[in-house]
């Protein structure tokens, strides 16, 4: 791998006494698509929130090891949370619109950021919905409430706020997980066409998915990172037993 | 479709059939019964306290009647009339004047209290010894409407002084109103921001432990007996105050205000509170994903998420210190001025019932006035629930679920 973006280092994290991530060592590639995958609550989210310390809002979480983001270790104590999150951009799993307007929920991430420029805005706020492949659905009703879109739309929404700040990584929880085939599509396009200006990292559950898009992927299994390599080597011949498994399907 | 039913039915008639669960049953019905009976409750006080107010309805046409009859019949009898009122009123004149010297009465009253008298009762007291004149006896019954308290107590509403206990009393609810409501706002003033802020603190930056520590304490405050924060307020508040503006009055509306803040505070801040944690915990992670400091996220989201319970919390602040009486009673002066002077002595609603109900003789128009006005504090208290109410629950299901 050439061009490394994150390089992370026994990283270690705890809620409480439990250890949800053990010793996590990986690298990942700048401008490309890491897919995370893994069965359910083996800590992919857990170790997403780590990249972008969305986990400092629980106070119970305690983190060990290195995170370094082009070299900078973001847990230092000089580094300003902040100022990593303005360029760490995340899609949850659950979609989360503000309750405000369509207009308003686009907008609020380049207001914060002391854009105020109205026709400046109007711009970002119509270049984030297309990019998110929402644009036509919504650009006649920008002043309605987000709260009465469909979850699908809502998600779309939501990765459409997020490209808005323009951030340089972008962190993916499931973002397709509510989506219709078609959406779906539309993102694994968006996904496609938006890794030649930022470096994506993305859960998934579907197989497929990780296949499609993804450059590198990424198999997390009880807190541990198990393998990473190519999608096309982890998809055709991974090194571990265990991979092979869960990517067959033949799990447990 | 011309399948047979399987052999074994789990899903017959008799197994879906009905049942009675005596239990479920009787509980429902006590619980209905108890809502029913708290509503009732409060129905039945609503009319008593307005039914005691009555007479300054019904008074009007009673009167209308009787100038009729007084019209056709002799003007002696009525000129008869005339003096006994009087003679009666003049009674509970000497009565209320000490009470008005307790109040700490300022120049302005007293003088305006002379010249009222002038245009209404001086021509009474004139009058009724000379009822020879037709012309006169149409002054006259004016008069005896007046003393009898009559509808023209209904006039006497609108003007600007409270003078219930005299020859001629004078129900300027005005004057109590524009009281009731300088008191209000200040302690809205006051207390809205500091409360609200407050309840952003705990909600949106404190740490838990602090918040376990803060919550409490603000919330005793609301446990707090009012008579203590008003004894507060006349020792403690009202020198302390003074000696920084250095106002005239010691206790005014200000100081009141001030005190009724103090009341209201730990109701503002329980409920903004209340309505700020409700605010999803995954708004503010939107906000913070998006690189957004946490007061950003606090006043640009959090806040704005919950501004209608904030609104309740505002109205039902204000239904507080409206109807707040002992903090009333002891700091702000209960001297009924109508001026726009925030550091003017003033006497609210409450107070007034509070401090005269006592004196008044059952059936009387004072004692009607009161009753009215403790009607008048029940339905603004009730309006003001209502709003908060239906406010809340239209806005919040216009946030949370869209259109
Ligand atoms: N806030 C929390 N407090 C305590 N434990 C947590 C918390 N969040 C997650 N965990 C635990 O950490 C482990 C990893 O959870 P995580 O959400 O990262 O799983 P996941 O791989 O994202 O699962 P899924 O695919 O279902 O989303 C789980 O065992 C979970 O119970
Ligand atoms: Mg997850």
């Amino acid at each position: 791998m050439r061009d490394i973006k994150i390089e992370v280092k026994d990283l270690s994290l705890y809620y409480g006494d439990k250890k949800a991530l053990k010793e996590i060592s990986m690298q990942i590639p700048a401008n490309k698509v890491t897919a995370l995958i893994g069965p359910s609550g083996c800590g992919k989210s857990t170790f997403l929130r780590c990249i972008n310390r969305m986990n400092d809002l629980i106070p119970s979480v305690k983190i060990t090891g290195e995170m370094l983001v082009e070299g900078v270790d973001i847990y230092n104590k000089d580094v300003d949370v902040v100022n990593i999150r303005k360029k760490i951009g995340m899609v949850f799993q659950k979609s989360n619109p503000f309750p405000k307007s369509i207009y308003e929920n686009i907008a609020y991430g380049p207001k914060i950021n002391g854009i105020k420029d109205k026709a400046q805005l109007n711009e970002i706020v119509e270049t984030s919905l297309r990019q998110a492949a929402i644009w036509d659905e919504l650009k006649d009703r920008l002043d309605d409430s987000a709260m009465g879109l469909s979850g699908g739309q809502q998600q779309r929404l939501c990765i459409a706020r997020t490209l808005a700040v323009s951030p340089d990584i972008i962190l993916m929880d499931e973002p397709a997980s509510a989506l219709d085939p078609i959406s779906t599509s539309k993102i694994e396009e968006l996904v496609h066409e938006l890794k030649e200006q930022y470096t994506i990292i993305i859960v998934t559950h579907n197989m497929q998915q990780a296949a499609r898009t993804s450059d590198y992927t990424a198999f997390f299994y009880l807190g541990e990172l198990i393998e990473i390599g190519k999608t096309n080597t982890i998809f055709t011949k991974p090194e571990q037993k265990q991979t092979e498994d869960y990517i067959t399907g033949r799990f447990g | 479709m011309n399948s047979p039913l399987p052999s074994k039915q789990i899903f017959t008639k008799e197994s879906l059939k009905k049942q009675f669960r005596l239990s479920e049953f009787l509980a429902e019905k006590v619980i209905s019964f108890v809502a029913f009976l708290s509503i009732a409750i409060i129905f039945l006080i609503f009319i008593f306290v307005f039914k005691e107010s009555m007479p300054l309805f019904s008074f009007g046409k009673k009167d209308k009647v009787k100038t009729e009859i007084q019209t056709t019949s002799d003007v002696k009898v009525e000129s008869y009339e005339g003096a006994e009122t009087s003679t009666e009123e003049i009674q509970p004149e000497t009565y209320g004047a000490p009470t008005e010297d307790l109040n700490p009465v300022t120049q302005e009253t007293q003088t305006s209290e002379e010249l009222e008298p002038d245009t209404y009762g001086a021509p009474t007291e004139d009058l009724n010894p000379e009822t020879a004149t037709g012309k006169e006896v149409i002054i006259d019954e004016k008069a005896t409407e007046n003393k009898e308290g009559a509808d023209r107590t209904w006039s006497t509403f609108f003007s600007t002084e409270w003078v219930p206990v005299s020859d001629n009393p004078r129900f300027g609810l005005l004057a109590l109103l524009v009281g009731t409501l300088k008191v209000t706002i200040i302690a809205i003033l006051i207390a809205g921001p500091l409360a609200i802020l407050a309840a952003v603190y705990t909600s949106c930056f404190a740490s838990n432990r602090r918040k376990e520590i803060i919550k409490p304490i603000i919330e005793m405050l609301a446990a707090f007996p009012s008579v203590v924060i008003g004894f507060f307020a006349m020792m403690v508040l009202a020198t302390f105050f003074q000696d920084i503006f250095g106002y005239d009055s010691r206790l005014n509306a200000f100081i009141g205000g001030v005190a009724m803040a103090l009341a209201a505070i730990p109701i503002i801040y329980t409920i903004s509170e209340d309505a700020l944690s409700a605010v999803p915990k995954t708004f503010t992670e939107a906000s913070l994903a998006l690189g957004a400091s946490k007061a950003q996220t606090a006043f640009f989201v959090i806040l704005p998420a919950a501004t209608p319970g904030i609104f309740a919390a505002i109205l039902l602040g204000i239904g507080r210190v409206f109807g707040e009486t002992m903090i009333a009673l002891m700091a702000t002066g209960n001297a009924a001025l109508l001026s726009a002077n925030p550091f003017e002595s003033v006497r609210t609603f409450a107070a007034t019932i509070g401090s005269e109900m006592a004196e008044t003789v059952f059936g009387e128009t004072h004692y009607s006035v009161l009753f009215f006005i403790g009607s008048l504090l029940f339905i603004f208290s009730f309006i003001l629930n209502a709003v908060a109410e239906f406010y809340v629950k239209g806005k919040l299901i216009k946030k949370f679920q869209g259109k």
